[in-house]
């Protein structure tokens, strides 16, 4: 097993480091280290903007460069949260706790450098988790018939919509509201249109540059116009020389960061529980074991190295239910998913066999792009810090134009730019009511297939809707989901506010999130 | 009660999400069913319209046991009508200029509309955020990327 996983590395080597596949992964990183600095954008509006420019080039080139997006993106929002105690960024939420005092101390730059390290050891583990997990879950997922895909999906939305932040009732709702708006379009078995209301352009179902823009971007531009206030560049002044750890700091983050990476591991072997929730757990755990509690929030540098690591882990690790099973974590691979599809690949345990090319290569690029981050990261510090002084109010309307032409470009038709101000406007009154419209993504994504497999699990079982508990593995997958819901409800009834991802962060400052 | 109830956010969000299940349940019923081992179009959208339904019950019923907090708005207490507005009438004029005179004009008022939207916008400064971004953004679709829109037209 090991042998065969270091041949078919090496082939995807050989994959991401053909120059144009090197191309793509380096702009996808750039682009993310951007927005990830910048206040106020998002790797979710990221990516759906430049989904749209993917259509033209190869579908390996296309998610290379979309991935990289959002692992760059991570990169950047430490930036972000060190110099500015801007929490941005949800992941990188925690980070401002104990990097801001550090950066006030003089140490900033010292913190950014123990970020890079830890990030990267995170990542690293991270991808050699994907290698090896990724094969073994194939292995065990091509033996699955329509039913246990059937549970599976169910897991996937139940958890991605319940164990995400917010409400798990409306995270549920919000989920459905997904599958339903997946079901717009015709039928996939009869031809019959549903939910079209009789517009021709509907007939191939919304699409999903149109949904992702609508509720990532104007929703979230509307959300965030005139609550942004001038960032402070007081301490933002941060050189290559500044990055350089003590001897003793880097002796107290190292134990810290590895923590940190087995934290986010694990987190991301869950799905719905992202790098945010990695972060946020691994935080409180660093302060739970260290000897000295009452420092934290002073300015320790164990509390930057454990989060930060902890995310990058995660990150990575959120690509394997993705890539292996088809089933994704969050709205950013469910994005990413989508990319797929709209390439023409089918996703699921298949991948790997018949796309190669694609897993693997990512894979590599994955390394790749990391190193191309730390070097971005470490001597060009300084351009990083000037571009957060980029002020929000030219960022959205320059976003709003590649928003427009970007779901225009789709199938060149004004109709998706229509859709895509009706879905905003909608996403806006569902975010003022308190609904977080990641799952609706999720939902999308899943709904077309979930129905199929559905369909397709009743017809061979003849119509019995107890086939689903009568195959073992469908059964195990189902009383994970009736688990899930007893421990929300348990959750819940027992102590029904103190999340302990909410004690943690500080709830003086109200700064508008960017989607993560 | 009811008076305290429909002061709760949660009221209006449960509400919401039943209606639209019911609609949604009432709806897929103009569709063929079919059985369970031959299911026709309307029976998948059918179970959604009826879980759709149960959860938005669900949320009402967390609104009327949950005791009023104090932030309770939906709207957010500094209503940025026209920040929502500018933002929302960007690709509006986006989709008209963009039919009727092409894509350069259609560019300049999609950034410049949501850039008044700040409130410390100037229209000068609007002005020139708006040549750049139509500059770059028209010479990288229309030369690079190569998008079928003309970039000046009159009419349709």
């Amino acid at each position: 097993m090991f042998e065969t996983a270091l041949t078919d590395l090496w082939y995807g080597f050989g994959v991401a480091l053909e120059p144009h596949n090197i191309m793509w992964c380096f702009i996808g990183v750039f682009a993310g280290n951007m927005v990830g600095v910048l206040p106020g954008m998002g790797a979710l509006a990221t990516i759906s903007i430049l989904l749209p420019l993917t259509f033209g080039i190869k579908p390996v080139g296309a998610i290379l460069m979309l991935a990289g997006v959002f692992y760059g993106s991570q990169y950047g929002g430490a930036i972000c949260s060190i110099l500015l105690n801007l929490p941005c960024h949800p992941p990188h939420a925690v980070t401002c706790l104990d990097g801001f005092p550090l950066t006030k101390k003089g140490r900033g730059g010292a913190a950014l450098g123990i970020t890079v390290i830890s990030s990267f050891v995170g990542a690293s583990w991270g991808i050699t988790e994907m290698i090896f997990l990724a094969p073994i879950l194939v292995t065990v997922a091509l033996k699955f018939g329509p039913a246990e895909i059937c549970s599976l999906m169910l897991l996937g939305l139940l958890a991605g919509s319940t164990l995400a932040r917010g409400s798990p009732l409306k995270g549920v709702a919000m989920t459905v509201l997904g599958l339903l708006i997946g079901i717009v379009g015709s039928d996939i078995e009869t031809g019959t249109p549903r939910f079209t209301f009789g517009i021709p352009n509907l007939f191939d179902g919304v699409e999903i540059v149109a949904l992702a823009l609508g509720l990532f971007g104007i929703a979230e531009f509307m959300k965030s116009v005139n609550q942004l206030s001038e960032v402070d560049t007081k301490y933002t002044n941060v050189k290559f020389k500044d990055l350089r750890p003590t001897r003793e700091e880097f002796r107290r983050a190292v134990p810290a960061m590895f923590r940190g990476t087995i934290i986010g591991s694990l987190c991301a072997l869950i799905p719905g529980t992202g790098p945010t929730i990695a972060s946020f757990i691994s935080y409180a755990t660093e302060k739970k074991i260290s000897k000295t509690p009452e420092l934290f929030g002073t300015g320790m540098i164990e509390g930057v190295a454990c989060p930060e690591a902890s995310t990058h882990s995660s990150v990575q690790g959120d690509f394997i239910p993705t890539m292996s099973l088809g089933i994704p974590g969050d709205a950013v691979m469910a994005l990413i998913l989508g990319a797929l599809m709209i390439q023409g690949i089918v996703p699921g345990p298949q991948l790997i066999s018949e796309h190669p090319d694609i897993f693997w290569g990512l894979i590599a690029s994955f390394w790749i792009g990391n190193i191309i981050l730390v070097v971005l990261n470490v001597p060009m510090i300084g351009l990083w810090v000037k571009l957060l002084t980029i002020p929000y109010k030219f960022l959205y309307p320059s976003a709003m134009f590649f928003v427009a032409i970007g779901v225009y470009s789709t199938n060149n038709d004004m109709f998706q730019v229509g859709e895509t101000v009706l879905i905003g406007l909608i996403g806006y009154l569902l975010l003022l009511l308190d609904f977080h419209p990641a799952p609706v993504l999720l939902g999308f994504v899943l709904g077309p297939r979930f129905e199929e497999n559905f369909r397709r699990a009743m017809l061979i079982s003849r119509g019995d809707i107890l086939v689903f508990v009568k195959h073992p593995i469908s059964a195990v997958f189902i009383g994970l989901c009736v688990l899930l819901i007893v421990m929300q409800i348990y959750v819940r009834l027992r102590a029904p506010k103190a999340l302990p991802t909410e004690m943690v962060l500080p709830t003086d400052r109200k700064v508008p999130e960017a989607a993560e | 009660m009811f008076a305290t109830l429909v002061k709760k956010r949660d009221f209006y969000a449960g509400g919401l999400m039943t209606l639209f299940g019911a609609a949604v349940t009432l709806d897929s019923m103009t569709y063929t069913l079919g059985t369970l081992t031959h299911m026709g179009p309307g029976m998948f959208p059918l179970m959604l319209g009826c879980t759709l339904t149960f959860v938005g019950v669900l949320i009402l019923a967390t609104a009327v046991v949950s005791p009023l907090t104090d932030n309770e708005n939906i709207l957010p207490r500094k209503r940025e009508w026209r920040g929502w507005g500018c933002i929302l009438a960007g690709p509006i004029l986006f989709i008209i200029l963009g039919e009727y005179f092409g894509l350069v004009l259609a560019t300049f008022a999609c950034v410049f509309v949501p850039a008044l939207g700040d409130r410390t916008a100037t229209l000068k400064g609007s002005f020139y955020l708006a040549s750049g971004v139509t500059f770059f953004g028209v010479l990288l679709f229309v030369y690079v990327l190569k998008i079928p829109f003309p970039m000046f037209r009159l009419g349709h």
